[in-house]
């Protein structure tokens, strides 16, 4: 087992070398900096999936808000806003808020005071109506005036690994009010209801033009380490200075990495991974032996949102814009599902060779794809059929096309993965 | 009268468009959970290939010379259909049956689809490119106007060609599908097998015939679905990609394996959106003669800004899954 990974991570070496001889080292240097930020990912998909059995399909809602944490903490802070009636206006729509979340408090609370039955639903469902209308009445009017004289909220100018860790923390307090809502489901229906979750997530953040600019998008987010052109001001070269900012972003981000890998298998090797192994195998049996499983698997759902909230603000910092709309379910979540499933689900190392390799694969099918193309049409304007048209494009869709093929190819030949779960079988 | 015209036009009729293709989808979806137990995805890429099916014969059609009093895009329909029923077969075959041999769980075969999801838009990607088609780039959309002036309205009630035909065909099938279920063998042995399959399988009927009528059924539906859908609106290659979570929804608000519960859902769900973007100030503006100065009605008073109308169906979705998990007729849940 042990030589296998060996074996398939000294190919991935060679992969990314072969990467970094044809596409060139600033490419290459890149797309290394976001493989560590994917791995953190996969890692989280694979505590959920692959310690918990839980069906987590709304892995692009926490990595949005991981990227707006970031955004919020991290970029300068808006002198425009703190200096209008813009806070005070935001803090009415929170008291609203409060109050709003009191009055439904209260009406599930109604059966104390003898409200039952059917009156008992009336007055949750009209309590959730008035609070509704309350907080809109106070933040529509926040919203406009904000977009209309500040433009947005702006940030705290905070250190960025600040952000990050307000991404994991902001991603774990979303996804302990998920997983109440939807872990009781069985499998189809939590995809479903995650997906749906992960939806409104992300309309929310598109929309909500007063916090996140929306569509307008918020860059330049800083750098946690020196960027290039620190470098380049104490007067290295233009290449060597992008080498050493890269190199000094990825080594943080393996840094990062390095430690959310030595915390899950510690914990993994103890009881409570034992604990989660069987609530995952049989959670009847596990229940029948007194283990809390709604609750570990909170747990467990929890944890994992917290590493994809950090990778997602990982990810943000380091293309320094935050764009609400270029988040994709296929960029952000079948991508980290096909990781998983290719690099192994339950083993950590194959969570992270699944994600360099399928990230690496990602982004080097569209120019791989270009170049058969240019080569297929050359051959075919010889012959006389005419070249293909607008070869860019359809260049660009073909990593769709080949991601599916790899998720096929890999439930159908090797579906425990690449680097399968190892069970040990203590005497 | 003016206002409830103005209602029709923005709430019914659109609802009911809308509720239509949900529930044409919502039902593939469902006999697919009912008979396979597992929840495909792929199913909106059947919508959209089906779609790209119609749109390549309507383009044939218009190319020989043929012309027809209505929309071509409903003219091929039929052999789209049967075209979208064999590529469900192939893609049961090339890609589900072997896990299905295999013994796999259902949540294998879900990630499978969403393979397969991204290998049908990936090619449909690659060879239509990423922008958008009109059914009616040769033909014109006619639009009917029925003046109300009679009833007292200054607006007419608008509804365009499309649309009709499209609801008409949506009872139709929809009337056949019931029949299907209720009075054929095999829809009998369908609804067997929905219920319980080892039960179905001792009692003599033949579970792979059924799985395969279920896949004919369920692409023909889809392609209907995502045809009409690419005639209401244009045709894109993500064109069903982004309404598959609220059709899910709609089979799921009304109990996956549930046909008439799906069609229902459909119905709810498409109603529901076009209500709670409706702007109700347009309905209640005469009560601002009433109302003293400091009541008077906002310009935009909905429920949900427009934005946010795809999430309509999510919290719906949410909601149903909190307080009946089961759907509201009640479906295959364990």
């Amino acid at each position: 087992m042990i030589r296998r990974s060996l074996t398939l991570f000294a190919g991935l070496f060679v992969l990314i070398l072969v990467i970094g001889w044809a596409m060139g080292l600033p490419f290459t240097s890149s797309r290394l900096v976001e493989a560590a930020a994917y791995s953190l990912i996969a890692l989280g998909l694979n505590i959920q999936w692959g310690y918990g059995g839980l069906f987590n399909f709304g892995i692009m809602g926490f990595l949005m808000l991981g990227g707006f944490a970031v955004t919020f903490i991290s970029y300068p802070v808006n002198p425009q806003f703190w200096g209008s009636d813009g806070p005070w206006m935001l803090g009415r729509a929170l008291i609203a808020f409060a109050a709003g979340a009191l009055l439904v408090y209260g009406a599930r609370q109604s059966d104390k005071i003898g409200i039952k039955g059917g009156w008992k639903t009336f007055v949750t469902v009209l309590a959730w109506f008035v609070a509704y209308c309350v907080y809109r009445s106070q933040i529509d009017p926040a919203a406009a005036y904000i977009e209309a004289n500040a433009g947005f909220v702006g940030g705290l100018g905070g250190h960025p690994v600040l952000g990050w860790l307000f991404g994991g923390v902001l991603a774990a307090v979303i996804a302990f009010i998920v997983g109440k809502i939807a872990l009781g489901l069985r499998t189809d229906y939590l995809a479903i209801a995650t997906i749906g979750i992960s939806e409104i997530i992300r309309a929310l953040i598109k929309n909500m033009d007063w916090l996140t600019r929306g569509t307008l998008t918020v860059s330049p987010i800083p750098w946690p380490t020196p960027l290039p052109q620190a470098y380049q001001a104490s007067g290295s070269d233009q290449f060597s200075s992008l080498l050493l900012a890269r190199g000094g972003f990825l080594l943080l981000a393996l840094a990062v990495l390095g430690i959310a890998i030595w915390l899950i298998s510690r914990a993994y090797a103890g009881p409570w991974g034992r604990m989660m192994r069987s609530i995952r195998d049989n959670h009847i049996a596990a229940a029948s032996m007194g283990k809390n499983v709604t609750a570990r698997q909170l747990e467990i759902f929890v944890f994992g949102s917290v590493l994809m909230g950090i990778g997602g603000a990982m990810l943000v910092s380091f293309t320094q814009i935050f764009d609400p709309s270029s988040y994709q379910p296929i960029n952000h979540t079948f991508l980290i599902w096909v990781m998983i499933i290719v690099g192994g689900a339950g083993n950590n190392w194959g969570a992270v060779f699944g994600a360099i390799l399928i990230w690496l694969v990602w982004v080097v099918s569209e120019p791989l794809a270009k170049v058969i193309f240019d080569f297929v049409s050359y051959w075919s304007t010889n012959v006389g059929w005419g070249a293909i048209p607008e070869i860019e494009s359809r260049s660009a869709q073909m990593r769709v096309f080949v991601l599916g093929l790899v998720i096929t190819i890999a439930l159908r030949y090797a579906p425990k993965g690449l680097i399968p779960e190892v069970v040990r079988r203590d005497a | 009268m003016t206002e409830l015209i103005f209602f029709i036009n923005q709430v019914v009729i659109s609802g009911a468009v809308l509720g239509c293709i949900y529930a044409l989808g919502a039902v593939g979806i469902t006999l697919v959970f009912g008979i396979l137990r597992f929840a495909h995805f792929a199913h909106s890429e059947l919508m959209t290939s089906g779609a790209f099916f119609a749109f390549l014969l309507a383009a044939l059609f218009a190319s020989w010379g043929i012309v027809t009093p209505i929309p071509l895009g409903f003219v091929v329909l039929p052999i789209a259909m049967v075209m979208s029923a064999i590529f469900a077969l192939g893609i049961d075959k090339g890609f589900y049956a072997p896990l299905r041999k295999r013994g796999a769980k259902p949540v294998i075969l879900l990630i499978a689809s969403i393979g397969v999801t991204l290998m049908v838009q990936g090619l449909i990607r690659l060879f239509f490119g990423a922008g958008s088609y009109s059914f009616f780039e040769t033909e014109t959309k006619d639009v009917f106007r029925v003046d109300l002036a009679w009833l007292g309205s200054t607006r007419p009630l608008v509804i365009t060609e499309p649309q009709l035909l499209m609801i008409i065909v949506t009872v139709v099938s929809v009337l056949a599908l019931h029949f299907f279920l209720t009075r054929s063998r095999l829809g009998k042995a369908m609804r067997a097998m929905a219920d319980n399959a080892d039960l179905a399988q001792v009692s003599g009927i033949n579970t792979a015939l059924v799985v395969r009528v279920t896949w004919i059924v369920a692409g023909a539906l889809a392609c209907m679905a995502g045809t009409m859908l690419a005639l209401d609106v244009t045709l894109k290659p993500d064109l069903a990609f982004n309404i598959i979570i609220p059709i899910f929804a709609a089979a799921i608000v009304g109990g996956l394996g549930q046909a008439y519960g799906a069609i229902a859902g459909g119905l709810l769900i498409g109603f529901a959106e076009s209500l709670a973007v409706f702007n109700w100030t347009m309905v209640l503006r005469p009560l601002n003669g009433v109302l003293p100065e400091w009541a008077q009605l906002p310009a935009t008073l909905s429920f949900v800004p427009t934005e946010y109308k795809l999430t309509v169906a999510f919290v719906i979705l949410v909601v149903v899954l909190l307080v009946r998990p089961t759907g509201i007729f009640k479906g295959a849940s364990s």
